[in-house]
C-alpha cells in the first residue's frame, strides 16, 4: 500500500505549488488545484480504508498495524532514532476519513465563501499544508514525527486564524492560539524526551515491558503529553484560545477549530491508550475529570454567548470534554470490562466532525447572508435560507442526541461508559447532555424562528447561499443521518477485537428524556417573539448570567497572572539580567576575539621559513605534551 | 595472478586512469577546433566515470597485491563523494578555462586535477604506508601544478611556491615518523601494525610526525599557516578543490589509519586530536573575523571546519566515521557553493573578491547573493540546512564518547563562527553600496554546479537515506 505515501505528499506538493506561485494564479485555478488535490486524497483515503478493513483480521481477531512505509530520519547512535513514516491502524484510518471529508466539503464550500477575498490563493495554499500536517500527525509512526506535525498543525491554524490579518482581532487570536498551544506543547516536548530517554525509543509501543525508572516515570511522561493535548484540544483551562480563534475565516474554523485539529489531543490520548491503560490507569482518570469538568464549564457558558459562532465554539470545547471523558473513564482495554469508552470517544470523535462541520459551515452560510456574527442581527431566517435551515436542523438534533440521529448513537455510548464507571460521572455527563440540547436549540430558535430583525433584513434582504456551499451541508447532514448506523464497534475499539454496539435503552432513554427537556425549555423560552422568561431569568440571575458571558472570567485571570505577576516580577529581571549579564558576555566574548586576532597576527607572517618553523615547533610540542602525559 | 581480482577491486582507479589518458590524448588529437569542446568531453567523462563507480561493486572488503591495496565499500562511496565534487570543481571552472591567458593550458587543468584525485584514491585505499605515501605524493605534487597555474602572476606563482615547501617539509617529517614506526614495528603493513604498536616513546613521536603530514593536508593548526596565502593566489577553481577534496581525503584517511593502525594508542591520539581541534577551531574563527579578501576568509572557515571534521574522528566509533563522511558531504556541496559564486563575481566583474565588493550584492545578482546565503547558512550550521544536521552528527558522535567539555568549545566556536559568515550575508544585502557589481548571467556549467550545490544543502539533511545508506558500510574501533 505504498499510494499512502502520496496521501501526505499531494497535499504538500499542493502547498508548494499555490505557495509559490501565489497570485500569479487566478483565484478560481488556485482554488480548482487545492481542491482537485484534496479530492484526489479523498479518494486514496477512502480506497486505503477499503483496502486495510477488507484485508481483514488477523489470527487473534484484531486488524493488523501497518507499515507501508517508514525510514531512520534522525538516528541518535544509540538505539534512540526518529522515523518518519506511515502507520495504519483502526484509528489512523478513521481519522484519515474524518479528515480527507470534512477538508474536502471545506474546499468546495470556500469557493463560495471566499469569493472575492483578498489572499484566495494564499488561503487554498494554507488550506493545503493544514491538510497535509494533520494527514501527517494522525499517520505518525512514532511519538515524535507526531510533534512535528503536531507544531506544522499549530503553525497552519494560525496562519488561518490570523488569515484577515489587517484586523486586529484576528492578529492577536491569532497570537493567542499560538502561543497558548505552544506553551501547552511545551509540556508534550518534555514529556516525548522523558519518554524517550527512559524507554529508549520513541515508538507509540515500547519493545519490553517497562521496568523500574522507566516504569515509574511513565504516568509523569505521559501526564505532560496529556498537557500538550489538552492545549490543542482546549481543556481548561487552556481552552481561552478557542473561542478567539473564531476571528478566522468560518470554514476553517469548521475544519481546524471543530473537526480535525481540536481533537488532535483525544487522538493522542488514544494513541497512547495502551500505556495509560497498563500504567497510568490514575493519570487516564484525571483526563476524565479535566474533560467533565471542561465539557461542564463550556457548556454553561454556551448557554449565554450571544455571538453564534462562539456558542458552536464553546459546544465544540464541550464535546471534545465529552470525548476525553470517555477516554478517561476506561478501566481495562477490554471492551466489555470497562474499556467501553475507548470505543465511545472514537465514535463520538468521528459523528461530530461530521456534524459539528455542518454546524460551522451552516453558520457561515448565515453569516454570509447577514453580514454579522451576532443573534440580533438574524431571527427568523428559516423563510430565507431553507437548506441552511434543514440541515441545521439536523445537526442540532443530533447534537442534543435525538434517535435516530448519528449524535444519539455515540453519546449513548460513551454515557453507558461513564455509568459503567461511576453512576455521579453518568449523571453528570448526561446532566450536560441535556446542557447542550437547551444551548444548541437556543441557537437554533435565535436564528431561524424568534424576533426578526426586520429593519436589517429589508434594508439587506438576506438569501440562500450559493450551489458550493449548501452542496457540502446537504452531503454533511447526509453523513450526519446515517452515521449512527455504521457498525462502528466492529472496526474501532480498545483491544482491537470486534465489538458489537448494544444499545443500553436505560441509559439511552434517560438520555433522551433529558435531551428532550432541554430543548422543550427552550422551545418555551426562545420560540416566541417577545422572550420575557429568558430575559426574566436573566435579570433574576444576572450575577451569574454575566458571569456567564464573560466565560467566568478566566481571560482576565489570565491577564492578571501574564501581566501582573509574570511579567513584572519574572520577565522584567530576566530582561535585565539579559541585557546586563547575558549581551555583557556576549560583548566580552567579542572584545576578547578581536584583541586576540590583533595579538596572534604575527603568526600569519607570509614568511614561508616561519610557517615552517611554527609547523617543527607545533609537532614537537604536541609529542612533548603526549609524552608528558 | 588472477587479473579479474585486480579489476574488480580496483574498478575506481582504473577507468580513473582511463579518463586521464583520453584528456591527454584528446588534448594532443584533438586540435584547436576540437578542443573548444574540452570543456563538456571532460564533463561528461567524468558524468560516466561517476555513473560507473558510485555503487560499490562488492558488498565485502577485500585485498590485492599481497594487502598493499585494500577495498571496502565505505571506500568506495568516499571516493565517489571526492569523483562529484571534483566533477562540480570541474563544471564551475568552465568560463576560467576559456579565458585567453588559460585556454592554451586547459587540457593540463584536467590531467593534473585528475592525478591528485587518482592518488587521493590510492591514499585513501592504501593497505601499507609506502602505497599510502606514495599516493598522499601524487596528490601533493600535481596540485602544486594547479596552485601555480597562473605562473605569470605572481600571486598564483607565490602560493605554488609556499604549497610545494610546505609540503615538502610535511612530507619529509612525515617520512621521517614512519621511518621510526618501521624501526620500532619491523612492519609497514597497516594490519600486521597494532599488535607491534605499544605507545613507547618513539612511537608517540611518529605518530606525532605522521599526524603532522596529514594535518598539513586538512590544514590543522599548528600545521596550516600556508593555507590563508596559498588559497588566497591560488586559482578559484584551484582554491575549491583544495579547500574540499583534498582535505575530505586526508581527513578519511587519518581517520581510517588512526583506528586502523593506531587502535592501541587510542588514548594518545585522541588527546592529540582533542587539542588539536580546540585549537583549529579556536584560531581559525579569531583569525576569519578579519579577513577582507573573501578567499582567504574561507580559507580561515576551511580551517575551522577542518577542526569540526576532527570531531568526528575522535570518537573512533563507527557512528563517527559515518558522521565524517556526511559531514565531508555537506561541507563539500555547501563550500563549492560559495567558492562557485565567488568564481562567477571574479570572471564577471574583472576579479573582484574583497568583502566591500560585495556591498549591495543583492540588489544587482539577487539569485548568487541567495545561494551565497544558503552556503554560508548551511556552513555555519542553522537549521534546516544541511549544515545544521551534519554538525549535529558530528557533536552526538564526539558526545556520546564522553568528550562533553570539547563538544561545548565547539559549540561556542559555532556562535563565533555565526558572526563572520552573517558579516558576509550583511555585505550582499544590507549594506549600501554606490557602484555594485553589475548584474550579469554566468554560463551554463556554473549554473549547474551552483544547481547542485543548492539542491544538495537543501536535500541532504531532510534525506535521511544518505545519512543511512552511509552508516551501513562505515566501522570504527574494533573494541
Amino acid at each position: 500500500m505504498e499510494y499512502t505515501t502520496l496521501i501526505l505528499l499531494l497535499p504538500f506538493l499542493g502547498f508548494i505549488l499555490l505557495g509559490l506561485l501565489g497570485t500569479r494564479l487566478r483565484p478560481g485555478v488556485a482554488g480548482a488545484i487545492g481542491t482537485i488535490v484534496t479530492g484526489v486524497v479523498a479518494i486514496l483515503c477512502y480506497w486505503t480504508a477499503f483496502e486495510y478493513f477488507g484485508a481483514g483480521r488477523d489470527a487473534s481477531g484484531v486488524y493488523p498495524v501497518m507499515i507501508p512505509w517508514n525510514t531512520v530520519w534522525l538516528p541518535f547512535g544509540g538505539s534512540l532514532h526518529i522515523d518518519l513514516g506511515i502507520m495504519l491502524d483502526p484509528i489512523s484510518v478513521m481519522m484519515l476519513i474524518v479528515i480527507s471529508t470534512v477538508s474536502l466539503m471545506v474546499h468546495i464550500y470556500s469557493f463560495g465563501y471566499m469569493k472575492g477575498e483578498r489572499g484566495f490563493q494564499r488561503y487554498y495554499s494554507f488550506l493545503s499544508l493544514f491538510t497535509m500536517s494533520m494527514l501527517g500527525l494522525v499517520l505518525a509512526t512514532n511519538i515524535f514525527q507526531m510533534y512535528i506535525f503536531w507544531e506544522l498543525v499549530g503553525v497552519s491554524s494560525y496562519l488561518l486564524i490570523g488569515f484577515y490579518y489587517t484586523r486586529k482581532e484576528a492578529v492577536a487570536a491569532s497570537k493567542k492560539a499560538f502561543i497558548v498551544t505552544r506553551f501547552a506543547d511545551l509540556g508534550f516536548l518534555i514529556g516525548i524526551l522523558i519518554y524517550g530517554f527512559y524507554t529508549g525509543s520513541f515508538s507509540f509501543t515500547p519493545d519490553a515491558p517497562l521496568m523500574g525508572t522507566a516504569k515509574m516515570l511513565l504516568p509523569v511522561a505521559l501526564g505532560l503529553m496529556f498537557i500538550g493535548g489538552a492545549g490543542k484540544s482546549a481543556m481548561f483551562p487552556l481552552h481561552i484560545w478557542l473561542p478567539d480563534a473564531m476571528e478566522g475565516p468560518t470554514p476553517v474554523s469548521a475544519l481546524i477549530h471543530a473537526a480535525t485539529m481540536v481533537v488532535a489531543g483525544v487522538y493522542l490520548v488514544a494513541r497512547m491508550f495502551p500505556l495509560f491503560i497498563g500504567y497510568a490507569p490514575e493519570v487516564l482518570h484525571i483526563t476524565a475529570y479535566v474533560g467533565a469538568f471542561t465539557a461542564l464549564y463550556a457548556a454553561v457558558v454556551a448557554c449565554v454567548q450571544s455571538d453564534i459562532k462562539r456558542v458552536l465554539a464553546f459546544s465544540t470545547i464541550s464535546q471534545i470534554g465529552f470525548m476525553i471523558v470517555a477516554l478517561g473513564v476506561c478501566t481495562s482495554s477490554d471492551p466489555h470490562e470497562g474499556g467501553l469508552g475507548y470505543m465511545a470517544s472514537m465514535f463520538h470523535l468521528f459523528t461530530h466532525a461530521m456534524f459539528k462541520a455542518l454546524l460551522f459551515l451552516g453558520a457561515g452560510c448565515i453569516i454570509h447572508a447577514v453580514h454579522s456574527n451576532e443573534m440580533s442581527a438574524m431571527g427568523g431566517l428559516r423563510k430565507y435560507m431553507p437548506v441552511t435551515h434543514i440541515t441545521f436542523l439536523v445537526a442540532c438534533l443530533s447534537i442534543a442526541g435525538i434517535w435516530p440521529l448519528s449524535g444519539f448513537f455515540s453519546k449513548d455510548e460513551i454515557l453507558a461508559a461513564c455509568f459503567n464507571f461511576s453512576p455521579w460521572m453518568g449523571w453528570v455527563m448526561t446532566a450536560i447532555a441535556g446542557l447542550t440540547a437547551f444551548y444548541m436549540f437556543r441557537l437554533y430558535y435565535c436564528i431561524f424562528w424568534g424576533k426578526e430583525n426586520t429593519e436589517l433584513h429589508t434594508e439587506h434582504r438576506p438569501h440562500e447561499a450559493p450551489l458550493s456551499m449548501t452542496l457540502p451541508l446537504v452531503f454533511l447532514a447526509a453523513v450526519t443521518l446515517v452515521a449512527g448506523w455504521i457498525p462502528f464497534g466492529e472496526f474501532v475499539s480498545s483491544n482491537g477485537q470486534a465489538y458489537h454496539i448494544h444499545i443500553d435503552w436505560t441509559v439511552a432513554g434517560t438520555s433522551l428524556c433529558v435531551a428532550a427537556l432541554g430543548i422543550a425549555i427552550a422551545t418555551w423560552m426562545y420560540l416566541r417573539e417577545d422572550r420575557t422568561v429568558a430575559d426574566g431569568l436573566a435579570d433574576r440571575f444576572s450575577g451569574l448570567h454575566k458571569a456567564a458571558y464573560h466565560r467566568f472570567y478566566i481571560d482576565e485571570i489570565y491577564q492578571f497572572i501574564t501581566h501582573k505577576i509574570i511579567f513584572a516580577c519574572i520577565s522584567t529581571p530576566i530582561a535585565w539580567f539579559d541585557r546586563h549579564i547575558v549581551d555583557g558576555f556576549m560583548n566580552l566574548l567579542a572584545i576578547v576575539t578581536n584583541k586576540v586576532s590583533w595579538a596572534i597576527r604575527q603568526m600569519q607572517s607570509g614568511y614561508i621559513q616561519r610557517y615552517s618553523i611554527w609547523f617543527l615547533g607545533g609537532a614537537l610540542g604536541l609529542a612533548i605534551i603526549l609524552l608528558l602525559v | 595472478m588472477d587479473y579479474s581480482v585486480i579489476f574488480s577491486y580496483m574498478y575506481t582507479e582504473i577507468a580513473l586512469t582511463g579518463v586521464i589518458v583520453a584528456a591527454l590524448l584528446y588534448d594532443l588529437i584533438a586540435g584547436k577546433r576540437g578542443r573548444r569542446f574540452f570543456h563538456p568531453v571532460m564533463c561528461t567523462l567524468m558524468l560516466l566515470f561517476i555513473a560507473g563507480t558510485v555503487f560499490p561493486y562488492h558488498k565485502d572488503s577485500g585485498e590485492i597485491f599481497g594487502g598493499m591495496y585494500v577495498y571496502t565499500p565505505v571506500y568506495g562511496i568516499v571516493k565517489s563523494v571526492l569523483a562529484i565534487g571534483t566533477l562540480i570543481v570541474f563544471l564551475q571552472a568552465g568560463s576560467w578555462l576559456r579565458r585567453e591567458d588559460t585556454r592554451f593550458k586547459r587540457g593540463e587543468f584536467y590531467v593534473l586535477t585528475l592525478s591528485t584525485l587518482l592518488g587521493m584514491d590510492f591514499m585513501i585505499s592504501a593497505g601499507h604506508f609506502m602505497m599510502f605515501f606514495i599516493g598522499m605524493e601524487l596528490a601533493s605534487v600535481p596540485m602544486a601544478c594547479l596552485v601555480a597555474f597562473d605562473k605569470y602572476k605572481g600571486n598564483s606563482a607565490e602560493a605554488g611556491a609556499k604549497y610545494i615547501l610546505s609540503a615538502l617539509f610535511a612530507s619529509g617529517l612525515m617520512l621521517y615518523g614512519i621511518s621510526f614506526l618501521y624501526g620500532t614495528t619491523g612492519t609497514l603493513y597497516f594490519d600486521d601494525m597494532p599488535a607491534k604498536i605499544d605507545g613507547s616513546a618513539l612511537q608517540i613521536l611518529s605518530m606525532v610526525f605522521f599526524f603532522s603530514g596529514l594535518g598539513f593536508k586538512i590544514s590543522l593548526v599548528p600545521f596550516h599557516l600556508w593555507t590563508a596565502d596559498t588559497y588566497q593566489g591560488a586559482p578559484t577553481a584551484v582554491t575549491s578543490y583544495l579547500s574540499v577534496i583534498s582535505k575530505a581525503a586526508a581527513a578519511f584517511t587519518l581517520m581510517v589509519i588512526l583506528v586502523k593502525v593506531f587502535a592501541p594508542m587510542t588514548e594518545y591520539w585522541q588527546l592529540l586530536l582533542y587539542i588539536v581541534i580546540v585549537l583549529s577551531i579556536t584560531v581559525a574563527n579569531v583569525f576569519a573575523i578579519r579577513q577582507k579578501n573573501l578567499k582567504r576568509f574561507l580559507a580561515f572557515s576551511s580551517i575551522s571546519q577542518a577542526g569540526y571534521i576532527m570531531l568526528a574522528v575522535i570518537s573512533g566509533t563507527p557512528y563517527g566515521m559515518t558522521s565524517l563522511i556526511f559531514y565531508v558531504l555537506v561541507y563539500m556541496v555547501a563550500n563549492l557553493a560559495a567558492f562557485g559564486v565567488i568564481a562567477a563575481v571574479e570572471q564577471n566583474s574583472g576579479g573582484k573578491m574583497d568583502m566591500d565588493d560585495y556591498n549591495g550584492l543583492y540588489k544587482t545578482n539577487p539569485r548568487l547573493s541567495i545561494i551565497m546565503t544558503l552556503a554560508l547558512f548551511s556552513l555555519a550550521g542553522i537549521p534546516p540546512f544541511a549544515g545544521f544536521f551534519s554538525k549535529f552528527f558530528i557533536f552526538a558522535a564526539a558526545f556520546e564518547e564522553g568528550f562533553h567539555v570539547l563538544v561545548f568549545i565547539a559549540l561556542i566556536n559555532t556562535v563565533i563562527s555565526l558572526y563572520y559568515y552573517l558579516l558576509v550575508v550583511k555585505a550582499m544585502f544590507i549594506n549600501s553600496n554606490d557602484s555594485p557589481i553589475a548584474t550579469f548571467r554566468s554560463d551554463t556549467g556554473t549554473r549547474l554546479g551552483l544547481v547542485l550545490c543548492l539542491a544538495g544543502v537543501l536535500a541532504l539533511g531532510i534525506a535521511s537515506s544518505v545519512f543511512d545508506g552511509i552508516s551501513l558500510y562505515s566501522f570504527g574501533l574494533m573494541q
